[in-house]
């Protein structure tokens, strides 16, 4: 059985191709170059020199061939462009669930499959089992590092052909045999920072590339009723349920409700509105057979590494879309983010919020 | 690699495993016979011996007994002592120039544009054809007289095609400009004769013909005066400071005198091998072409480039599935740029970035060919560049 490993330089994913040989694999590691701007050309979190050195080093200790794949256009007309786009829609895009589905599980799997691999590997915290013959994603046993958030945008087809060997093991288990096998593998700070944005802000990306997005035009805050409290600097700098920066002045502080991008108005309410209650999803990706037969023990999760939240119902509508409604109203729900249901630990699917 | 079972290679070109012969032959320089060469004692004696009788070997295997031979660490090492020799020994007034090709060894032409970066020689680029091949008149029009060396690689390493060395050769004596030759590959599969091509300056390095790697050696005409680039002792007669490394030069005469002796029936199984991997991969792939000369190539060596091609993906997707090979392009970093042999070809950059280079060997099977046909075409079509 032949097993190709994204291998990034860093202490899970060598863990995983070192689990991989363990079991008994042939293993092949790859790791992507992904893109990032000219001059700039070092910066690319995921795949600096030195983490490329690292990985070969670790690939070298374990005995398997390594190679780097040159992804930089596709990732660019796939994953920045996009994500350039979908800011000017006035959407908080997840380019992270987008490189997932598009990058890695995409032209990556393809790639490992022209290699003749049998599984494809990579070192997230996260389960995929087999049931019945279909693959069921679960969260890693680390409830501390669970990453299964950025997986449930994956087909069950891509699922299937999926092994994540580090999601049955602590992040101290890893660090453990990371030990055991004499890597020295760069231990990086986590960050929620994008791979391609470098030491960049997003907003002074997206304003290199497109200076002319309507997030950048100043326009009017108004409260719900529509009162105008005074002048915002661009929708573009404000983020859902953002209280500090708001500059008007009131005796309870303001929160972001909405960004209307049609009227170019940031509406914003006190904390008691700043709740949101139901939501409407498009782009489903139920992982069961079906979707979600019953709510009872349903929750979900708006935002990466943000807490569950109980669902109370969930219908379809017209056109593919999907209506959410939470027992509890919640502030910071944002349009573009992925919201994964969840039933105890298993992954039941995904939907893109469109609007609150 | 500790998990790869069948594995093809086909990549001579790059490097070529020790023949057990050769590994026999220098074995007792290693462990019983390792004297140094310069000591008077019996052992070093022993040792300077042996290296003698190397030297003699390989200028007789070679035509090139009216030649210096020195010793170096390789083919690079001698291309940089050629050139940067001549320059720093050129005592002419006004700036000397360097008239190379685009297709040469980045061992050449980098060390050309070194020089040249640094203001200590002009440098001035043949044209070559659509196949990488320099025309002996363009080499008599753009000699100058300030042209303090010619230097043309005998065979391309990474489309194979082969230049008309004598001919150059021949302009270059009667033109009384010095010629120096590039034969790292070359030497593994051609029957060079120094004398008779006219050569004044020959690079050669012994791990392209199943010889030791850290070798090589620079021919030098006794009339030239070249600047050492090495200093320390006398050993290569001031020219090449540093303990001789006496089983690397008895590993180097070895291996040349094997290759010599089954030069035409290896060539012509060669041939025929690789014009039938040729045939296949034309027929089989579509926006594929030969690259390089169809007629005056390296016996061994197939080359090939095709269209929104990632060469580098090609390869490892060939590694994959169990054949080594190589391309102009390949990047093992991820960030691979076209071929710039291929692009002074006239090649464009779609065709430029898919190159790919095979090249058969002493234990190369027809059925290893055979099976890399088969397996070709559904790796260059995962390898197209669809974005």
């Amino acid at each position: 059985m032949r097993a190709v490993v994204a291998m990034s330089g860093g202490v899970d994913s060598s863990v995983a191709a070192a689990l991989m040989v363990k079991a008994g694999y042939e293993v092949i590691g790859v790791m992507l170059r992904l893109w990032n701007q000219t001059n700039k050309e070092d910066e690319n979190r995921c795949c600096t020199p030195e983490a490329v050195a690292m990985a070969r080093r670790v690939a070298a200790r374990l005995g398997i061939p390594f190679h780097v794949l040159d992804a930089r256009l596709t990732f660019y007309k796939n994953i920045v462009e996009s994500f350039i786009d979908e800011y000017s829609q006035g959407l908080t895009p997840n380019p992270c669930i987008r490189c997932n589905q598009r990058i890695r599980w995409g032209f990556l799997l393809d790639q490992a499959r022209a290699m003749g691999a049998d599984v494809f590997v990579t070192g997230h915290y996260a389960r995929v089992d087999l049931q019945d013959g279909h693959p069921v994603l679960r969260k890693g046993i680390d409830p501390t590092k669970d990453q299964s958030y950025v997986l449930a945008g994956l087909s069950q087809q891509q699922l299937a052909f999926t092994l994540l060997p580090v999601g049955d093991y602590t992040k101290a288990q890893i660090r453990q045999i990371a030990a055991e096998q004499n890597f020295e593998v760069a231990s990086r700070p986590d960050s929620q920072d994008l791979c391609f944005l470098g030491s960049q802000d997003y907003r002074e990306f997206i304003a290199s590339f497109q200076p002319d997005s309507p997030g950048f035009s100043p326009g009017k805050i108004v409260d719900l009723a529509g009162n105008i409290l005074g002048d915002h600097e661009g929708l573009i700098h404000y983020t859902i349920g953002q209280r500090k920066g708001i500059k008007v002045s009131a005796a309870q502080p303001y929160y972001v409700i909405r960004k209307d991008y049609s009227s170019n108005q940031l509406v914003v309410g006190q904390i008691e509105h700043a709740g949101i209650h139901s939501f409407m999803l498009d782009s489903l990706n139920w992982l069961g057979r079906q979707a979600p037969q019953e709510v009872p023990g349903l929750t979900a999760m708006v935002r990466y590494r943000s807490k569950e939240l109980p669902v109370r119902s969930l219908t379809p509508q017209q056109a593919g879309l999907w209506r959410t409604e939470l027992e509890y109203s919640q502030a910071g729900i944002a349009p573009g983010q992925l919201c994964v249901f969840y039933k105890g630990d298993q992954v039941m699917g995904s939907g893109r919020i469109l609007r609150v | 690699m500790t998990n790869t079972g069948a594995y093809t290679y086909l990549d001579y070109a790059a490097s070529t495993p020790l023949d057990p012969r050769v590994l026999d032959a220098m074995r007792p320089y290693f462990l019983d016979h390792f004297g140094n060469a310069s000591s008077i004692h019996r052992l070093g004696q022993v040792a300077e011996a042996a290296i003698s009788e190397a030297r003699e070997v390989i200028s007789a295997l070679l035509g090139g007994e009216e030649c210096q031979l020195i010793f170096t660490s390789g083919g690079t090492e001698s291309d940089n002592l050629a050139l940067r020799g001549i320059i720093d020994a050129w005592t002419s007034p006004g700036l000397p120039r360097i008239l190379t090709t685009p297709v040469e060894h980045s061992a050449v032409l980098g060390t050309a544009r070194h020089l040249a970066d640094q203001g200590r020689c002009a440098l001035d680029l043949l044209p070559v054809d659509r196949y990488g091949m320099v025309a002996p008149d363009d080499v008599r029009r753009a000699i100058r007289k300030d042209t303090a060396l010619v230097s043309v690689i005998y065979a391309n390493n990474e489309v194979g095609t082969i230049n008309p060395i004598q001919e150059i050769g021949q302009i270059c004596r009667e033109m009384g400009i010095p010629f120096h030759t590039d034969a790292v590959q070359a030497a593994a599969h051609l029957p060079i004769n120094i004398h008779d091509e006219n050569i004044d300056l020959l690079s050669l390095g012994a791990h392209k013909f199943y010889g030791p790697k850290g070798v090589g050696a620079l021919f030098v005409n006794h009339r030239l005066r070249l600047t050492a680039q090495i200093s320390g002792g006398k050993q290569e007669m001031g020219m090449r400071a540093g303990s001789s490394p006496t089983p690397l030069i008895v590993g180097l005469a070895e291996a040349l005198k094997i290759s010599r002796l089954d030069l035409t029936s290896r060539n012509s199984n060669f041939a025929e091998m690789r014009g039938w991997l040729i045939d296949q991969v034309l027929q089989k792939v579509d926006r594929a072409v030969l690259t390089g000369h169809p007629v005056f190539r390296l016996p061994n060596h197939a080359s090939f480039a095709f269209q929104q091609v990632d060469g580098s993906r090609l390869l490892m997707l060939l590694d994959a599935r169990g054949f080594a090979c190589s391309s102009g392009s390949a990047c093992k970093v991820g960030t691979p740029a076209p071929s710039e042999v291929l692009t002074s070809m006239g090649f464009t950059k779609d065709w430029a970035l898919g190159g790919l280079r095979v090249t058969v060997g002493k234990d190369t099977r027809d059925d290893d060919l055979e099976r890399f046909a088969a397996v070709l075409p559904e790796l260059i079509n995962a390898a197209r560049r669809s974005d």
